[in-house]
């Protein structure tokens, strides 16, 4: 059994005293997400139209971001409400200097001055356990408004709906802990207590909320056990950044096109390897293709990351292997000592550096070194790839040879199996995982 | 009720700089761009050549005051779209093939080369002007979707025949010119598909020359026509916008927020108002000339309530949020109650950069946002103001150096 040791970043204010809570029953006179509390609750409610068509274009521009409104303003209430640890907006950020334009942000509140708690980190689905900390502990004033499909085919909206229990809501909450202005938590169905785990609905949902929001720089996240999720309670991330990300500037190479329209192509120089799902002829294609990749990584105990981003139409997926070189021993110790977590948003380029010395001395070679060690080796992201490709069951079309008119993106069909340098430098040499049992396809 | 003063704004925005026969020279030249204005909210299209609309087959009021996203479709790479975006934002030039769409929805590729037009006298972006060159496809080995489109445009009845052709035949020429010099290069003809990748359409040097071209002849005329303004305007950012002003980029992020706000400068003395929004202008009637640079107090009249002023000047002082009802004037003279929300907004560097005022009308319905309760709308500026002014602070920091 694979672990790793580290503090839990803090969710909720409700994830601190998690230890004095075991088996409340009846009103706990916390206001939380649980039967005793929850009858009567009223919370905002925003339906969104479920529609079958990706907007071909902007042309149609809603004449009030109302998603986008609800969120900030809702948000911004709960910072006057005092609700947050600390003001994200007074910790100081910059663009790294070079090519990708890295953002690194020194965060010296956010870590908990606690002692470390072991992880497993090598099983990617693990069973929900009501006994840890969950969501539906969190207090109803951290729930920012519930978020459902409205059932005909308007938007709606309920300044004061009531939480109906046998329905079970999404609902959007803070984190009390953000990396960036506007940071939430997206619950599915949260009273299920569902675990980490992709499913089609769940993500279908989490594409929603980041095509209602419609900002570009509104991106929705994901990590999976093993890749730096904390709490085995399913949820997404999501925040405001008003920067491209330099994952979304790395060049792509087109691997092939799948069913619905949706084009899936690979990451090119960038430190970790990747895939990028876009187009489909409706959002639901394009969810689907993503989230059945989601699934069989979860299903091949593979963890991975997902970022949603440009307003839904773009969907980067990143399995990785940090913990897992972690727990092996096999990370060096100046790597760990900045005790930068590799998820999502450190993968997609937001590092958020816990020690002013980090920040000071942030470098895009530093940022690459790290996420090289996230990476998987170019034998094993093909490796998965094959699997995943044909867990969606898609015959890979690999493009003719010599389709690509920048040399160093040649690459010959007999060519993908071998390990190869992707940026052409030869600095960064990614650890090969050797391919573990649970990752074999399965029959 | 809004269109007037935008419509207005667009005509300003090339006849505060430009003399009056700028538009007819600019249509002379036998180049498609656009010019847009960051400094209207929304970065709308403020003139658009007579070679663009021929392209585009839109007429010139079915563009102006338009955002040029307008052009782009489902198979536009996402990535390109991005690019432009960040280059806007970073105020400098960028050049990338993209795909738009003709007005009849058939796509077509082109090389756009966009490059910011800065004022001699402040070093302010005022405008970006947008350079358009058609690109032809090259044959391709498999039978592509480009062979077939080129097949629809031509094939394509109508006015558009006549427009396209033109440009088809012409293509033709310079295509077989710019072939020959390629077939050495031959392994590198794309096969690729044309959707979502601009790889797919190689740009050749021929094109690269036209958009050289095309630039400096707008930008000669674009300089010679402002020297009679006395206002000039440069290709080159001639002194450094360290502006008690916001700059360019930040504008067009707080240009998106629809509701009545302004940023003040709590470091300069009197607290001047440094950003107004469109709203503001509207809900108070003045111009943004007769704003910028002034303390918020000339909006309060006879009847209103000193204490209150003290009250925002401590909130300022101290670095806190705080909520007031005030009474307020307009130009025009007329009084309303001006429910206030202030709040201190911070740069990427952690500090307090400005203060955030969202003014509302107390008697003004919100219907327009169906039920947002008033207050959240209010906060909701708060944070999107937030988030625009720590991000571009981000970015400001890379280009300094």
């Amino acid at each position: 059994m694979l672990r790793i040791k580290r503090v839990p970043t803090v969710l909720s204010n409700y994830q601190k005293e998690e230890s004095e809570d075991a088996g409340a029953t009846g009103g706990c006179g916390r206001n939380c997400m649980r039967d005793c509390c929850l009858p009567g609750a009223k919370l905002p409610l925003y339906a969104f139209r479920k529609s079958d068509k990706v907007e071909s274009s902007d042309k149609k521009e809603p004449p009030f971001a109302f998603l986008d409104s609800l969120l900030l303003g809702e948000w911004e209430d709960r910072v006057e409400r005092g609700l947050f640890r600390y003001d994200v907006t007074a910790c100081e950020t910059k663009v790294i200097p070079g090519d990708y334009g890295f953002v690194a942000q020194l965060n010296e509140g956010r870590h908990l001055k606690k002692r470390p708690t072991e992880f497993r980190v090598d099983k990617v689905l693990q069973p929900f356990d009501r006994s840890k900390f969950n969501f539906t502990k969190v207090g109803q004033e951290e729930i920012l408004f519930q978020f459902e499909s409205s059932e005909d085919d308007e938007v709606k909206f309920y300044p004061n709906a009531p939480v109906n229990i046998n329905n079970s809501p999404s609902v959007v909450a803070i984190n009390v802990s953000p990396i960036e202005y506007g940071h939430v938590l997206l619950i599915p169905r949260i009273l299920e207590c569902l675990p980490q785990r992709i499913d089609h609905e769940s993500f279908l949902l989490a594409l929603y909320m980041a095509s209602e929001a419609g900002n570009p720089y509104f991106r929705v996240g994901y990590n999976s056990l093993g890749a730096f999720a904390t709490i085995n309670h399913l949820h997404f991330q999501a925040y405001y950044l008003a920067v491209t990300f330099p994952i979304e500037k790395a060049p792509t190479r087109k691997i092939t096109d799948f069913n619905g329209g949706v084009v899936i192509s690979e990451i090119l120089k960038y430190p970790v390897r990747g895939l990028v799902f876009e187009g489909g002829y409706s959002l639901e294609d394009l969810s689907n293709v993503v989230s059945d990749s989601c699934m069989c990584l979860q299903d091949n105990n593979i963890p991975y990351n997902v970022l949603i981003s440009d307003s839904g139409r773009r969907i980067f997926l990143l399995p990785q292997c940090y913990a897992e070189k972690q727990a092996l021993g096999e990370v060096s110790s100046e790597l760990l000592d900045t005790q930068v977590n590799p998820a999502v948003w450190e993968i997609s380029g937001h590092m958020v550096l816990k020690r002013k010395e980090d920040y000071d001395g942030a470098s895009e070679e530093n940022a690459w070194r790290l996420l090289a060690e996230v990476s998987l080796s170019e034998e094993r992201f093909q490796e998965v790839i094959a699997i995943i490709f044909e867990a969606i069951s898609c015959a890979v079309v690999v493009t003719e040879a010599g389709s690509l008119g920048d040399e160093d993106e040649l690459r010959d069909v007999e060519d993908v199996d071998q390990v190869r340098d992707v940026d052409g430098s030869g600095s960064h040499k990614a650890g090969i995982v050797a391919g573990k049992q649970e990752c074999m396809v399965q029959h | 009720m809004e269109q007037q003063p935008m419509g207005t704004s667009i005509e300003q925005s090339i006849n505060n700089r430009y003399s009056i026969w700028v538009r007819e020279a600019l249509d002379e030249l036998p180049h498609s761009f656009t010019i847009t204005d960051p400094l209207i909210s929304g970065h709308p299209i403020v003139f658009a050549s007579r070679e663009f609309l021929k392209m585009s087959g839109y007429s010139r009021e079915e563009v102006i005051g338009k955002n040029g996203r307008m052009f782009q479709g489902s198979r536009t790479n996402r990535r390109s779209v991005m690019e432009i975006r960040e280059a806007i934002r970073e105020e400098r030039s960028i050049q990338v093939s993209l795909l738009n769409y003709h007005k009849n929805g058939t796509p077509f590729w082109i090389l756009f080369h966009m490059f910011p037009v800065f004022s001699k006298e402040d070093g302010r972006v005022i405008h970006f002007v947008g350079v358009q060159v058609p690109i032809m496809p090259k044959p391709r080995r498999s039978g592509s979707e480009f062979s077939r489109i080129e097949m629809n445009l031509c094939e394509n009845g109508s006015g558009f025949r006549d427009t396209v052709l033109g440009f088809c035949r012409r293509e033709v020429c310079s295509d077989t010119v710019a072939e020959l010099g390629r077939i050495s290069n031959l392994d590198q003809i794309l096969t690729d598909d044309t959707e979502l990748h601009d790889t797919a359409c190689k740009v050749s040097d021929l094109e690269k020359r036209r958009v050289n071209t095309a630039i400096s002849n707008i930008v000669s005329m674009l300089t010679h026509y402002s020297e009679s303004t006395g206002r000039l305007v440069s290709d080159k950012r001639c002194c450094p916008s360290n502006m008690s002003l916001v700059g360019a980029s930040l504008n067009i992020s707080l240009g998106r927020i629809k509701q009545s706000f302004v940023l003040t400068d709590p470091h300069k003395s009197d607290f001047p108002i440094v950003y107004a929004s469109d709203s503001f202008l509207e809900l108070t009637g003045y111009g943004r000339h007769e704003v910028l640079g002034r303390n918020c107090r000339f909006l309060s009249g006879k009847e209103t309530d000193v204490s209150t002023h003290l009250q925002i000047t401590n909130s300022i002082q101290t670095g806190k949020a705080c909520t007031v009802c005030i009474l307020n004037y307009r130009k025009n003279g007329s009084p309303f109650w001006n429910f206030l929300h202030m709040s201190p907004v911070r740069n990427a560097s952690g500090k307090i950069a400005y203060f955030v005022e969202v003014q509302m009308d107390l008697n003004c319905g919100s219907h327009e946002n169906k039920n947002l309760r008033p207050e959240i709308r209010q906060l909701s500026v708060v944070g999107a103001v937030k988030v625009a002014v720590r991000s571009s602070g981000m970015i400001a920091t890379t280009s300094d150096s």
